[in-house]
């Protein structure tokens, strides 16, 4: 046996691939869907520290809270990056700095969710089904937008970058998921129509696995054809991004192509900094510095269709206001979301600050949430998708409605 | 359910009763409790195997039918009784590094910095480079283990443990430790005291390190300096909310940090300190304390909080070390941790939204028994819910049950287990690579989605076609050879045949529906193996 057919044997790589022929990207690249909406959410797992992402350098508080991993005020040296007379950008996402000057870039400081949980897995949890405290809820929230979304359903309508299915995406409306890795256009042995076909007869019915299996099917000739072909492209051009920036870059050239898609997921982990954080080098810096690459990759792969694409940011909580006994920050309360896109009221931190001096902080060491994030979801929902408020109601059931404020961070 | 006896004569009928007495006897024997008799002998055997095991491999459904569930249950719930293969024990002692405990392993393999020599980029990363044998070997031994042990349950509770208890191998030092984690803090205590395996856990240097305590310090201590100057929460929110109590358990964050105060000062003798221990001559006393007894751990009292605390409405009187011990007994002791642990075994074992009336069983057995996992576990094997047909073959598998479970029922002897790894990574299920404290689920919503049946048949298909390198040779021996060596191994043929299809039915063909049946008989030959392999029933146990 040769090399190659070993290859296409060995699983030692991820989703295979049909060979392109008619299939290409070029004949389905005009979808029956006129709508170019689009909406990316990140989730950032482990509770990032807002404070020291959008620095609120105007307060005093901050620095005797912060003694060691402060970043400094602007035009200091190592100072944050100026975005009004309050708060700065943490310095290592100076890649964000071209989107917030041309105003596409925003953040809600202050935001987060209603319920006081400080464990990881309740408040994502929370945060993705959108209903906090209750821990029954069955789908995520982004699920139930396909629900309501007009058009037909497709397996590839919502794709979530990664081996796993998250909570947010879970629920009755097909959802799909893609390891958009190196090796993620490699040849497989489901490849070959003789061993799909007889596949085919054992997942024929309606259940679960037979519906997962059509779907993971239906996807790797919708999507992964098309992402071949820009790699190919890509090849020739310029040298591919470095970490996840890459899966970005594929996941920008895969929504710009096809149509189908109107949502998109990604999660980054790493931000629970309780030891060592760092101020303006180490652990946190780093992370950011990849996830600002990350972010402005994606925006330029999406290329035209970033004017219609809303990009939210979000963690589970905020970490607390004062460091620890060992340079690090715990788990705490009130923290920043972040919003990108090219129809976006950017270039401004909205939401309501709260402070942070002692009477001010959540429960004497947190900084407070004045901005729940339901509304922030809700307000991009109206408008990028017009959903109505009966609509709206079965995506963000009992959410709180949207301030006047939090309206205004997206163009309708 | 007994069924009525055919006979003729009026001798027998006088003699039903008797008969019928001995029939009782007999089915109790192989299912005494009584559940599972009505079932057939096929599928009961295919169940334990599936649910106390990796699934069936060839010669167990025998083994199982021959001695009876009920034998079979009490076999596994008392591992040394059943005595390991030659061939695995040899396997695992040419696993050097799986000998050395943490304290060895950081002098062995540990950081520059520790042997005094500069710290510069280069020299970290070839201490990296060397120690990652450390994790090779780690999960080498675990799934040569988990495909071979005879010993399936204690494979099984070392896995659901170490989730449990989970550490991230690619979190600072902890690359060095994974295995001794394994091997000192869970594998001894997977079927017994779970206040032992707490204990084990919370002074094993990979869970300090893991969740920070080793730094975890009360601010007005002597001993406060530096990057050890405060309390840290970390470990005791997650004792709490994932180890013990549960999310729900009834703390508040005021209970969180007062574990964290009494926690202060547990942790492990750091490079500095054996360092000046080391030019103090202290070494060969250290070695004794430390490398023997208790894998380094180390309680600080210059860092602890000597005030005394209330905790989870307990007065705990300030005394050092010992307020920890009191704090695990009263944790262990909770209700609510009987009720969070017999919810998760429940749910591994039987199903993913497990019988209430199980979880109260067990929670109660396990107050009963104060914390005996080998008594949690032999209930739960004779309950009925565990026997109830309704829950059979619907646990979807985790990517780690489905690949050892594929490769046990192949029976493919196994050398090389980087495609295994391989696999499991992309599946989303890195061994030993779980970045967070709660580990990875076992439900179905967790793992089953449209990326993963397309990436699960496509390893069936190889593995029956018995064409994954899995018959190469072993990983260490790989990394030891030349880039050209390599590159021809890699290139070579497997040369394991392709699976018999017809055994592989004789195995699991129990489970399969009659649809699957049909489906498989009308392909080619080729393709049946792959087919059993890659079918709904076998991604379930």
């Amino acid at each position: 046996m040769k090399r190659r057919e070993f290859l296409q044997l060995t699983l030692l790589s991820t989703s295979g691939l049909l060979l392109l022929g008619e299939n290409g990207w070029a004949a389905k690249a005009i979808g029956d869907d006129k709508n170019p909406k689009r909406l990316v959410v990140v989730f950032l797992r482990g509770a990032v520290d807002g404070l020291n992402v959008v620095v609120p350098y105007s307060e005093s508080s901050y620095y005797t809270s912060r003694p060691t991993i402060a970043i400094q005020r602007p035009a200091q040296n190592g100072g944050a990056l100026k975005l009004d007379q309050h708060f700065g950008l943490h310095p290592a996402l100076s890649s964000l700095m071209p989107f917030w000057e041309k105003g596409t870039l925003a953040f809600v400081h202050a935001s987060g969710s209603s319920d006081s949980s400080r464990s990881h897995f309740d408040a994502q949890d929370y945060m993705e089904t959108a209903t906090p405290g209750l821990k029954s809820t069955p789908d995520g929230w982004l699920n139930r937008l396909l629900d309501v979304l007009p058009g037909t359903r497709s397996a590839t309508e919502a794709i979530s970058v990664g081996p796993t299915l998250p909570r947010i995406l879970s629920g009755r409306a097909a959802a799909t998921n893609l390891p958009l890795g190196k090796a993620a256009t490699r040849p497989m042995p489901l490849d070959r129509p003789e061993i799909q076909e007889a596949f085919d007869r054992l997942y024929k019915g309606s259940d679960p696995l037979s519906v997962a299996y059509r779907e993971g099917q239906t996807s790797r000739k919708q999507l992964l054809s098309e992402l071949t072909e820009e790699m190919t492209m890509a090849d020739n051009g310029a040298p591919s991004a470095v970490g996840f920036a890459d899966q970005a870059q594929k996941l920008g050239w895969l929504i710009q192509r096809d149509s189908t898609i109107k949502v998109a997921f990604f999660a980054l982990g790493g931000w629970d900094t309780h030891i060592n954080q760092g101020s303006v080098a180490g652990q946190l810096p780093n992370r950011l510095k990849g996830l600002g690459e990350t972010l402005s990759t994606l925006a330029q792969a999406l290329g035209p269709l970033y004017s219609d694409t809303v990009i939210l940011v979000m963690s589970e909580f905020g970490r607390t206001v004062h460091e620890n006994g060992n340079t690090g920050t715990d788990h705490g309360h009130g923290n920043v979301m972040w919003i990108m896109g090219g129809n976006v009221r950017g270039g401004k931190v909205y939401g309501q600050w709260p402070g942070l001096s002692g009477n001010e902080l959540y429960e004497g060491r947190d900084l407070a949430v004045t901005t729940d994030f339901r509304e922030i979801v809700s307000a991009v929902l109206e408008s990028q998708f017009g959903l109505s408020s009966t609509q709206l109601g079965k995506v963000i059931p009992k959410g709180p409605k949207p301030s006047r404020d939090i309206r205004e961070v997206v163009r309708i | 359910m007994i069924r009525p006896i055919e006979n003729n004569t009026p001798t027998l009928i006088r003699r039903v009763p008797i008969l019928l007495f001995i029939l009782i006897l007999i089915l109790s024997a192989s299912a005494p409790n009584g559940y599972a008799a009505a079932i057939p002998s096929d599928l009961r055997a295919i169940h334990v195997l599936n649910r106390l095991a990796f699934g069936p491999s060839p010669g167990d459904l025998e083994h199982v039918k021959s001695v009876g569930v009920d034998k079979y249950i009490e076999e596994q719930l008392s591992p040394n009784s059943i005595s390991l293969p030659a061939t695995l024990i040899n396997e695992l002692d040419t696993l050097s590094t799986l000998r050395l405990s943490a304290p060895e392993l950081f002098v062995e393999y540990g950081p520059p910095s520790y042997h005094g020599e500069r710290g510069d980029k280069e020299a970290i990363q070839r201490a990296r480079q060397r120690a990652r044998v450390i994790v090779e070997q780690a999960t080498e031994a675990r799934l040569v283990r988990a495909i071979e042990s005879p010993r399936q349950l204690e494979e099984v509770m070392v896995n659901f443990w170490f989730n449990h208890f989970n550490v991230f191998a690619q979190k600072g030092l902890d690359h060095l430790w994974i295995g001794s984690y394994e091997r000192a803090a869970i594998r001894p205590y997977a079927l017994g005291r779970f206040r032992d395996l707490l204990a084990a856990t919370a002074k094993h240097p990979a869970m300090l390190f893991y969740l920070d305590n080793w730094q975890n310090t009360a601010p007005d201590s002597p001993g406060a300096r530096g990057n050890f100057k405060g309390l840290n929460e970390n470990y005791a929110r997650e004792l709490m909310e994932l180890h013990t109590l549960g999310v729900d358990g009834g703390y508040t964050q005021e209970d969180v940090i007062t574990l964290a105060r009494i926690l202060t000062g547990w942790g492990f003798r750091r490079p500095g300190q054996t360092l000046q221990a080391r030019a103090a001559g202290f070494v060969q006393t250290q070695r004794a304390e430390n490398f023997s007894n208790n894998n380094g751990f180390y309680f600080d009292p210059n860092r602890h909080d000597f005030s005394t605390k209330v905790f989870l409405g307990r007065t705990i009187r300030g005394s050092g070390i010992q307020e920890g011990e009191e704090a695990f007994d009263i944790l262990a002791q909770h209700p609510s941790t009987a009720r969070h642990l017999s919810y998760e075994l429940a749910q591994y074992f039987v199903s993913d939204d497990p019988p209430k009336s199980l979880v109260d069983r067990l929670a109660k057995e396990y107050l009963e028994t104060r914390g005996n996992i080998r008594s949690v576990l032999n209930t739960l094997f004779h309950s009925p819910e565990f026997w109830d047909e309704q829950y059979f073959s619907k646990k979807f598998k985790t990517p780690y049950e489905y690949v050892i479970s594929a490769v046990r029922a192949a029976g493919t002897p196994v050398t090389n287990t980087r495609p295994l790894l391989g696999m499991m990574a992309q599946l989303g299920m890195p061994l030993y690579h779980c970045q967070t404290p709660d580990g990875y689920k076992n439900t179905q919503e967790a793992w089953l989605n449209p990326n993963a049946m397309t990436q699960r048949i496509n390893f069936a298909t190889a593995l029956a076609a018995g064409r994954l390198p899995l018959d190469q040779p072993p990983v260490g021996a790989m990394e030891q050879m030349s880039e050209a060596k390599r590159t021809t191994a890699d290139n070579q043929l497997a040369r394991n045949g392709p699976v018999d299809p017809t055994a592989l039915i004789k195995l699991v063909g129990g489970t399969l529906s009659t649809e699957t049946k049909a489906a498989i008989e009308n392909s080619r030959p080729a393709f049946r193996a792959p087919l059993i392999l890659g079918s709904p029933e076998f991604m379930q146990r």
